[in-house]
Parts: C-alpha cells; structure tokens; sequence
C-alpha cells in the first residue's frame, strides 16, 4: 500500500491469528479416501497432519454428531478406550498411516476451515480450527483434503424422535466398526444400493433386518442385492412407508402401512416388533466445512445431492481444498468398492505434489466418473418427505432441537416460545412469503427456528428442503442449499475461546467500530465534518 | 421488458431502514414499492445484535415510544424486550459505559448502577468477573430477522409491494427529479425516491451525481445453543455486544472490524473467521456461569459508516424528490424511528417530532476527498488478500 496513514487501530489490519503449527498438508476424515490420501502424501514427503473426530464421545453422540445416533449406542460406546481401540481396529490402515510418518490425530475434530478472499484478507492462510475434548488450537496447511464422508437425510414419523430411530451411517459404522449398536432387529427404511449395502453390513455384524420398506412402488437396488437380503429372512416390503414408531421410551415396534403412487395411506397397517428403525432413504455428502469455507457447491443427483464441485484432480473451486470419498459424491459402485474413494485420495495428492514440482511415484490413479443414477433422486427424496411427512397421520417435530412440526415449516409460523397468539392476520404462508421464487431454507429458518437447533440441521435439514420443494410445487434440485457455518460442530465457549488473540487486538475490543463522532450526543454534534476537525482519539461510547 | 407498475414511492434497499419507511407510508395509503436486489434483511440488517437504546441519537425519544408498542402496530412479533444490563470487567469499561447513562438522564431516562452483588441477581449466568454495571431502565432489544419479515409483512396487509431479487442499474430523470428507476426486470415509474440500500447508497446516490459518503466493513457474531432465560434477556458489555434472545440462545458480536472495497459488488461475501473464538472467550468472561455453552454458529455482516458515523437522511441536492438513508452501522433499533422520519421527510417535507439536521449531508460539504484513506478506512492491499 503506497498509503502513509495508519490504518484504522480498530480493524483487522495488522492483526494476526496466533497459528500453533504449520503443516503442507491437512487431510479430515480417517475413512479410505483420506487414509489413501494421507499415506500417499507421507510417502512423497510431505508434512502430513491427519484428524478424525471418531471415535466420538458418548455425550457427543447423545447429541446426534456429528451422525444421527438416535440414541442407538450400546453401553459399550461409554468406554473410551474401548471405542479407541476398535475405531483403530476396524481399519488397518490407520496403523499404515502412524507408520508412514503421518501426524494422526483422532478424537480431534476440525470444526472450521478458514481462507483469505473477497471480503477477507487478515489471515495467514488457509487454517483450521481443530479441537478435542480439552483444547481448541488453529493449524494452518498450505493445501487440505476433506475427506469428511457422508451422513443421512433425516426422515420424520410419528415416534420418529424415540430412541432407536437412526441413520444408516450411524448404525453401520456403530454396529460394524466398534460393536456398540443397542438394536438388534431392525427395519431399514429405503432400498437403493447404498441401503442394501448398508443392512447387509448390519447383517454381518450380527444384526437382524426385519423388514425393508420402500415407498415406491419397485425397490431401486439391483434385483441379485435384494435377493440377497430375501435369502437372510428379510421382508420386503414397497409401497409401505412407516405410519408411527410405535414403543414406550424406545422403539418397539414399526407400524407400517401401505401408500399409493400419491403417498397417500390405503388403510392396511400392521406393526412390525422390532427396537430400530433405520434411515437409509438418502446418504448424502457431508459438505459443512466446504460450504462454510465457500467452495462451491451444487446439487448433483449422481453425487447423492449437494456436494462439491470437483475437477479431474478432485480440486474444490479454491485451488489449495480439495474434496475426496464420499464428501466429494456418493454413487453405488463407490459404495460397494472402497478403492473408488481411495483412488480419489490419491489423485488429490498427485496434483500436490505436482504443483509443488517435487513429483514422483507411480502415476495417479485414473478418474472414476460417478455412475448414472437408476433413479431420480430429488423425486425419490420428495416422494418419501411427501408420504412419511406430509401424509403422517399426526403432527410431529421434523425439526427435533426447536420442536418444529411440518405445518409450521410450511405455514412460516413464528416459533412456539413465542406464544404468539395473534391471529388477526394468520394469512402467512409460504407463498405470501416468497412470491414466484424458489422459497430459501434459510429464510424460513430464521423464521420458524427449523434446523437452528444444537444438531445444527443434521437430522432435518434435508426434510425441510424437501418441504418446501413440495409446498412451492418445485424440484428439490431448485431449493438453494441451506447455508453451513462455522463451528460446524458444536464447540463450548471455554474451548474455543482458547484461540490465543494479539494484544494488539485485545486493546481495541471496547466499542462499536470504536469511532468518537458517531457516539457524540446530538446536541454536540458539530456543523461541519471533515477528519482533520475530528479528534479521532476522543472518548467513545456505546449502545 | 415488460413494462412494471410504478409506485408513488420506491424505495430502494429492502433493508430495515427502507422496509420501516414503506411501512409508515404504506400504513397511510401511500402506494409504495420496495425494490431489493436480493432477499429482504439478508445484508446487515438481519445479521446485527438487536439492540434498541441509542441514548446519543435524535431518534431515541422515538425509538423509545414505539419499540414497546411495534408487535400491536405491526401485527407480527419482533421479540422486543425492554430493559438493558452492561457490566464491565474493568474501570475503563465503566467509564466508557456510563456516558450512556448521562445521555438517557438528560433526556429523561432513570438507570442504576449495580454492584457486584446486584449483578449476581440482575444476571444468573454472571459470575466474579466483572467490577460493576448498569442497569437501563429504557431499550432493550428485537429479534433482528423477525422484526424484519414483520415490517415487510405489515407494509404488504397495507398495501405495499416488495420485489426481490431485482437489482436497480440505473435512474431515469426530468429536470431535477427522477421519474422512475431502471432495473434488471425493467423500467418502475415513481413519483419520489428512497434511497436505503445500504453499502450500495454510496454508488447508487453518484449515479445520481451527489455521492454520500459511505465505507463499508465487515463485523462478525456468534451464538451459542439455548440457556435457561435470564430475567433481563438484553445483558451485555466487556467489549460485547448482543442479547440472550427469548429462545435463551447467546447472540454476541464484537471485535475488530475489516474495511472492504465492494465496489460495484452487490453481494459481498460475509464470511467469518476465527474471531469466533475471540468472541467467545469474551463471552465466557462475562457470562462465566455459561462457560459450558457450545456455539452452533458465527456469522458476518457487512454496514457501511459514513465518514463520522452518524446517519444521512436528507434530500438530495441535485434531485429534489430523492431521498438518502443510511443509518451508518446503527440501524436496526432505530428503525421504528427512522422509517417515521422518512415518511415525514418524503411526505411533509420535515420531520415532525425531531430535529435531525444533524443527519444532513451538508455538514461533509469540506469533508476531504481522501477521507477514507486519511482515516485508514480502507481495504487491505489486493497482494494479501490472495489466499495464500
């Protein structure tokens, strides 16, 4: 700046994040994308710093993060430990990557990804927020890979808030990574491949699936997959949604009835005992800290839906983030073959490595293209939201932390703790609020509280999108992606507040902008501003 | 284009400044429309920490009758809770805060100061921390989002219009007047002009060859998932500033600031960084008792401030029938107040129950050109704002 003036004291400018280390590369997410990635990059010699969440916390997973545990951890998942031992267990290349040199870190989670741009230009880099249970430190990597994984749409019914109602993601990686799933008989709710390759991992690992319904009229997965499921006593049953998770303080029993091509409840019904009903209508990407970051993200059906935009080396649209495994897109044949995701990880760090002019090795891995979708997937998820939510027999919360039904969602009624009982002009709805265009979720977030909750969303946000798709007759591929923010996962005040800050910042904390002509009296205000007249350095006041 | 139905007033900038203009006008019949390049509130006025006492503004007799009665006016909720707390861990602070007090007195208005004891009762989450406070017997605070979607709401039952998603790209003239503005869905005819939109009200007032001076800056909060609610929700202080909303979330802002060159940007990005956790600590110094609490998001918005800080609503010299608002990074609680300045402005040609001249933009007629520069106003340098 060819400028001599000092910069204003109370901004950003010359401040800097204290960051605790330095790494060339960042990978998030110990599944087999990033664990190729990480190994890869240790073996052309880079710095290579590894964090994974997991195992998480029995509180943790009380409060469904960062999956929807839905209470559905045995007793087991309380011992630390344990849970350590077998995350470590369950994938020996985790053991390889301590071997390779990588700086592993589980139990950390990254919580925020941070990266100068328009509007921000005061930090170091690209960092990182990473904290585990007692401290909170910021990293900064010259290039990151998230390989961050997939979770599950949320689908509501009546019960659906009752423990033993879960994501397929949860339950699969409960079950079959550390043995500490509660249920032992399950019906599966979904039948694409992803959900078939999901209850046969819950199969093997000593779980019985009762039943599997579909609300439409045909399952999506290849006839072989479903047969195979047939031959292990499972009941298929499609055209069925469930009607009402039946039990006392857990699940007890599935009622489950059957629909028309509408969704529409025909009036045959039949409970099914069981103690888990499991969500497997929709694995989609986890995106959070790529959206938060600002990458660009779209809704991709034959990605699982929204998910980064990716080029060949799987690069995000800021060069130094790249997307890998199921976090960068979720198709079948990636499901049933990890070396997919793998090959994924390994093409990140070949163009690293490239671009960093020190390369060698074996030649990256080809690209994979995602497959063709069998099945349009927005309608697919509409018709589920439209059968099981909209056609529910009785109100319930989609929204389970603010405790918001689907026709307050729709109705953009103000929250409940409000009291709100004025009714003279209860003509709101969704149309009077948006006009023609494709209705926000976030807009009717704020207004309704739906998805503000401590879960930050994960168990509803894809049934609001899917609710306000069908209440403005639109596809769910037109409804703009509710926007993620850091932390991305719930981080206490006396944890994140660890983050050193620069004296020189501390010094200038004290008021709004800090400038002395805005908070003088009006009375005092002289006739004439020009900046040499002010005294910039004059006393200041506040709200 | 096809052609759009004019309006007797246009007000463009869907912001809370311009949706209370249209409110107070559209509530006396006056055929009004808002023209928003995006979506209603989404710039800094749905992203602000809801306070609702500015003891040092022209506005505040005003911003003080209404705010209690602006759920009856408007017909929808806006979260207003009166009353306000600021205590302070340090003698600066209570100095700092206490101009506050002398402000509110002379214009009528009772506040005590609490002692260390009184803290505990008035603020169940406090702890030791802090030296002492204030108890305001005036403002309180309002839920930004909802208080935003209520002015929009109650503007349309009275007949007025609001549309989204349609940038402004130029003006048409007559004279010394303009006669309609020009848009991305076509030309709107309009009698009189307002002129709210924010960080934009610097370049669209130029097109119209009288710039008021604006910078704009991005600043950043936090909130954490719900608490059990205090007795007073409106606690603030120790360099924060925000609420305990009526949900019991923590929504707290503060810290430095960063100067943006948003030039011909009609949306600029609002990230935020990891000032979070400079928030937080904050937080947690003057609510130890919430230590505990886990925040679920932050955010930024970006204000513009005019060169001393203080809001424009004035006539502009060069077009008679055009107004410019910019309530200068402290808008939303004096928005009550301020959309009724506008509606006297636009249709008596005075306002009524304030003298506003200091809002004139007369007063930046030897304002240096360099202003920004001269205050250290302006964007880091385009080298390091690369990512690296």
């Amino acid at each position: 700046m060819a400028s001599t003036v000092t910069p204003d004291p109370r901004s950003v400018a010359g401040k800097a994040l204290h960051v605790e280390a330095r790494t060339q590369l960042l990978v998030i997410g110990a599944g087999p994308a990033g664990l190729a990635a990480a190994i890869e990059a240790a073996g052309q010699g880079l710095s290579v710093v590894l964090v994974d969440e997991n195992p998480v916390s029995f509180t943790t997973m009380g409060d469904e993060v960062p999956l929807h545990y839905g209470q559905g951890m045995s007793g087991l998942a309380r011992n630390r430990n344990a849970m350590l031992e077998a995350f470590i267990g369950s994938e020996p290349q985790i053991e390889i990557a301590f071997e390779a040199g990588v700086d592993v870190r589980l139990g950390t989670t990254c919580w925020g990804l941070y990266a100068n741009g328009p509007s921000v230009t005061w930090l170091p880099g690209l960092v990182a927020g990473l904290n585990d249970e007692e401290r909170c430190w910021m990293l900064q990597a010259d290039h990151v890979v998230v390989a961050a994984g997939r979770r599950d749409m949320g689908l509501g019914f009546p019960g659906w808030e009752k423990p033993g109602v879960m994501g397929a993601t949860a339950a699969v990686s409960l079950a079959s990574r550390y043995g500490a799933l509660a249920p032992r008989q399950v019906v599966i709710l979904g039948s694409s491949t992803d959900a078939v390759t999901a209850a046969l991992s819950l199969r093997e690992a000593g779980v019985e699936i009762v039943a599997m319904v579909e609300q439409a009229a045909e399952t999506l997965a290849p006839a072989a997959l479903i047969a195979t499921l047939i031959e292990g006593g499972t009941e298929i049953l499609s055209g069925h949604v469930v009607r009402e998770a039946a039990g006392g303080d857990a699940v007890e029993a599935a009622l489950v009835g059957i629909v028309d091509a509408n969704g529409r409840a025909t009036g045959h019904e039949r409970a099914i005992a069981c103690d888990g009903i499991i969500l497997a209508v929709g694995a989609t990407p986890v995106i959070d800290l790529l959206d938060a970051l600002g990458c660009e993200i779209a809704f991709q059906p034959e990605r699982g839906g929204y998910a980064p935009l990716v080029d060949a080396d799987q690069r995000t649209s800021l060069p130094d983030v790249f997307a890998v495994g199921d976090g960068a897109g979720i198709w079948p044949s990636k499901t049933v073959d990890r070396a997919v995701a793998e090959a994924e990880g390994r093409r990140a760090v070949a163009a690293i490595v490239k671009n960093l002019g020190i390369g060698g090795g074996a030649p990256p891995p080809l690209r994979v293209l995602p497959d063709l979708p069998n099945h349009d997937i927005g309608a697919y998820r509409l018709a589920w939201v439209r059968a099981s939510v909209i056609e529910a027999r009785a109100e319930f919360h989609v929204c389970q932390c603010e405790e918001v039904t689907a026709r307050e969602i729709l109705e953009v009624r103000p929250p409940r703790y409000l009291d709100w009982q004025n009714e003279r002009r209860n003509d709101r709805s969704l149309s009077a609020l948006l006009g023609a265009e494709p209705p926000n979720p976030d807009q009717i977030k704020r207004l309704t509280r739906a998805g503000m909750g401590p879960c930050q969303g994960r168990r509803c946000r894809e049934q609001v999108a899917a609710l306000l798709a069908l209440g403005a007759a639109m596809p769910l591929s037109s409804i703009p992606l509710a926007g993620y923010r850091t932390p991305v996962r719930p981080l206490p005040l006396s944890v994140a507040g660890q983050i050193p800050e620069a004296p020189e910042q501390a010094l200038h904390w004290d008021t709004w902008f800090g400038m002395h002509a805005q908070w003088r009296p009006f009375w005092e205000v002289p006739e004439l501003y020009t900046v040499a007249s002010n005294d910039a350095s004059g006393p200041v006041a506040s709200e | 284009m096809s052609e759009i139905k004019g309006a007797s007033v246009i007000i463009v900038g869907g912001g809370v400044t311009g949706l209370s203009a249209a409110w107070w006008l559209a509530r006396e019949g006056v055929d009004v429309l808002v023209v928003e390049k995006g979506m209603i509130g989404w710039e800094a006025s749905g992203r602000n920490g809801g306070g609702c006492s500015h003891h040092h503004s022209p506005l505040f007799l005003e911003e003080q009758r209404l705010w209690p009665q602006m759920d009856e006016l408007l017909g929808y909720p806006t979260e207003f809770s009166g009353k306000r707390i600021r205590l302070a861990s340090s003698e600066h602070q209570m100095a700092l805060y206490g101009r506050a007090l002398s402000n509110a007195k002379r214009q009528g208005f009772e506040s005590e100061i609490l002692d260390v004891k009184q803290i505990r009762e008035f603020v169940p989450l406090a702890g030791e921390t802090m030296v002492g406070g204030y108890f305001y017997k005036f403002g309180g605070h309002a839920n930004p989002h909802r208080t935003l979607q209520a002015y929009a709401w109650a503007m349309q039952d009275h007949g007025g219009r609001v549309m989204r998603h349609c940038a402004v790209t130029g003006f048409r003239t007559d004279g010394g007047k303009v006669t309609g503005v020009e848009t991305q869905r076509g030309f709107i005819a309009c009698d009189h002009l307002v002129l709210a939109a924010g960080p934009q009200t610097g370049r669209l007032s130029a097109m119209l060859g009288q710039e008021v001076p604006v910078a704009s800056a991005r600043c950043e909060m936090i909130v954490t998932e719900p608490l059990p609610l205090m007795p007073y929700g409106g606690v603030d202080g120790n360099g924060l500033y925000g609420r305990q909303t009526l949900r019991g979330n923590l929504a707290y802002g503060g810290g430095p600031h960063e100067w943006l060159d948003i030039a011909g940007n009609a949306a600029p990005a609002k990230p935020s960084t990891p000032l979070m956790g400079h928030i937080g600590r904050r937080l947690a110094e003057l609510l130890p008792k919430a230590a505990h609490a886990r925040i679920i998001r932050s955010w930024a918005g970006v204000i513009e401030n005019t060169p001393d800080g203080r809001p424009v609503i004035d006539r502009l010299g060069s077009h008679t029938n055009v107004l410019v608002a910019t309530l200068s990074s402290v808008g939303f609680g004096l928005s009550p107040a301020s959309g009724h300045a506008i509606r006297d402005l636009v249709i008596d040609g005075a306002c009524s129950f304030a003298d506003i001249s200091s809002f004139s933009l007369a007063r930046f007629a030897q304002l240096e050109p360099n202003w920004r520069e001269l205050q250290g106003w302006q964007a880091l340098a385009a080298e390091e704002a690369i990512a690296a």
